[in-house]
């Protein structure tokens, strides 16, 4: 096990490297000079002298590949620079903003969980009656809602028809409520509708008839036979989910005032401030690999296949 | 799924893109035209469906906003099918380093989140909609280019492609005659399936003033716009996001038909 964990830590070493090349040849390919930017958000008048010092400090005078390693060497110590705008280190600022969009995506994960695994189910066991037809009715609809309009649509009925819910800010479980149902309902949709096909590919197998051939009740053949076969393919597809629900999260956190890194990374845009930028992306995207790790190192504990079909390959 | 389903999608993607095209001419308003003495009007007979903050038509602004909506959709679409269909075509008949380096690179634009990456390339590259097009283009390619190469090293080993390549025929040659025509479907499939979630990018990054400027009409735009007022003029919310609702909803059942028709064996791809 601790050697399966190794082997997919060190395959996705290469990887990471990989996007940070890509990240920072986009920063560096895109439109515009980062010293001019650096300069109006310092607030010093752009003169040639001025342009140059900036260049050498930042060390823009360099080659890229120069460039890239000088910062690769800080970023591995995790000094991911400073940030233009506020002059304060980028790790800081994110590890600040980080929490509120976890907590908000995490959230939206549960939900997707507790809710979307169970009504599949729910579905497919009254397949063609109408359980079935009303949740499949509404993830029909939820597959399609623009998370950031359902935000409006839920702070219009539960904030200001309703008065039960805060409309914006994160005080309080009670704030968390709005904004993670707005991230979540179209992953918890799809993976509703995923786990319903599941379920009725799963009850169409002929080792449910020996199931109940030899007695066993209903209640035991859904838990020991269907769900654990079910419950695979929406699994599978959870990390794509993880990554839908953290960028969802970038756009509904703008509409509750949600305190998290979508707020940050619209700011690094509209300053273009490279540094804070950089480190938004990189962020995100480690707790998307790290999450996804995770899931894979718990598939690979549960099913002994996955561990040693890897070591065969 | 019922069999008329796919045929009201059809017919109401249809009416959209009419009205998207045709939007110049039966909008009865200019949509960036403020009337101040005109603003938050309810519907009348002249404002159909009432007037915005700034006194603008909204009806005349939901048709506008069609129109770029779909034109970006359109948009990415082109920009997904070129670059993901001749890099996978490269990267599966070429083999060897290049399939290595461009897969690789693949998996690298696979790595991180979506519209995080959209968001990303939105910042390197600069607001604006062309850049929004480019960007959400850019974060989603990879998927196609893995699809279409797959395909293409399935295609390879099959007898009437061996049988091209023994008779002379070129890399070109095979790739236009052999691999584009068979690959298409699937791509088909994947594109359709694709499109209502692009159609909702294109909302979320307007909606956060990255997209269209100021006075332009696009939908996400429009729910942006409007909400300091939407206490007071809840239309001026509800109405652009049940377009863009709508638009997915056509979208999806259509991807969904498509994929019944086409491909029985694609499940959800999930991101």
């Amino acid at each position: 096990m601790l050697a399966f964990a190794l082997r997919r830590v060190l395959t996705l070493l290469p990887l990471l490297l990989l996007v940070s090349v890509v990240f920072f040849a986009m920063l560096r390919l895109g439109r515009g000079d980062p010293a001019l930017d650096y300069l109006r958000l310092s607030q010093i008048p752009p003169t040639e002298a001025a342009l140059a010092l900036v260049r050498q400090q930042l060390g823009l005078d360099r080659s890229l590949p120069a460039q890239y390693l000088s910062w690769l060497a800080d970023a591995v110590r995790l000094d991911f620079g400073t940030s233009w705008a506020t002059q304060r280190p980028v790790l800081e600022d994110i590890l600040q903003a980080l929490p509120a969009t976890l907590q908000l995506a995490g959230a939206a994960m549960a939900l997707v969980l507790l809710l979307g695994l169970p009504l599949g189910l729910l579905a497919a066991l009254y397949r063609d009656r109408w359980p079935d037809h009303l949740t499949r009715a509404l993830a029909f609809l939820g597959v399609s809602l623009p998370n950031f309009w359902l935000g409006f649509l839920l702070v219009l009925l539960f904030s200001v028809q309703l008065g039960w819910l805060p409309a914006m800010g994160r005080e309080g479980p009670a704030s968390l409520i709005l904004p993670a149902i707005a991230t979540a309902t179209v992953s918890l949709c799809v993976t509703l509708r995923l786990m319903r096909a599941s379920v009725l590919g799963v009850l169409g197998e002929r080792h449910l008839v020996f199931a109940r051939a030899r007695g066993l009740p209903e209640r035991g053949v859904i838990a020991r036979h269907v769900l654990p076969n079910a419950l695979i393919p929406p699994l599978t597809t959870l990390g794509l989910h993880l990554g839908e629900l953290l960028g969802g999260a970038m756009v509904v956190e703008m509409v509750f005032a949600w305190p998290g890194l979508g707020r940050y990374a619209l700011l690094a845009i509209g300053n273009r401030d490279f540094p804070a930028l950089q480190g938004f992306v990189l962020a995100m995207t480690a707790v998307f690999v790290l999450c996804n790790l995770l899931v894979d190192l718990a598939y690979a504990w549960l099913d002994p296949r996955i561990r040693l079909g890897a070591k065969a390959a | 799924m019922r069999r008329w389903l796919p045929r009201l999608a059809l017919l109401l993607l249809a009416l959209l893109l009419g009205l998207a095209a045709l939007a110049p001419w039966i909008a009865p308003f200019d949509p960036a035209e403020t009337n101040l003495a005109q603003r938050l009007m309810p519907p009348s007979t002249m404002h159909w469906l009432g007037t915005d903050h700034l006194g603008r038509d909204l009806l005349s602004r939901l048709l506008w906003g069609a129109r770029a909506s779909l034109g970006a959709v359109g948009a990415i679409l082109l920009l997904v099918l070129a670059i993901g269909t001749v890099l996978g075509c490269l990267a599966g008949l070429l083999g060897g380093v290049v399939d290595t380096v461009l897969m690789r690179l693949a998996d690298a634009f696979m790595t991180v989140p979506t519209l995080v990456l959209a968001l990303f390339f939105v910042g390197a590259l600069g607001t604006g909609m062309v850049n929004v097009i480019v960007a959400i283009a850019l974060s989603h390619w990879a998927f196609y280019a893995r699809l279409v190469r797959g395909l293409t090293l399935s295609l390879r080993a099959r007898d009437h492609v061996a049988a091209a390549r023994v008779a002379g025929a070129s890399r070109l040659d095979i790739a236009r005659r052999h691999v584009v025509p068979a690959v298409a479907g699937q791509v088909a499939v994947l594109a359709s399936l694709d499109l209502g979630h692009w159609i909702l990018h294109v909302a979320g990054l307007s909606f956060l003033g990255l997209g269209v400027a100021a006075p332009g009409a696009e939908w996400g735009v429009m729910i942006s716009d409007a909400r300091p007022f939407f206490r007071t003029a809840p239309m001026l919310v509800l109405l652009p996001g049940a377009a863009i609702l709508l638009t997915v909803m056509a979208f999806n059942l259509l991807g969904d038909a498509l994929r019944d028709r086409l491909d029985p064996a694609l499940a959800e791809h999930g991101h």
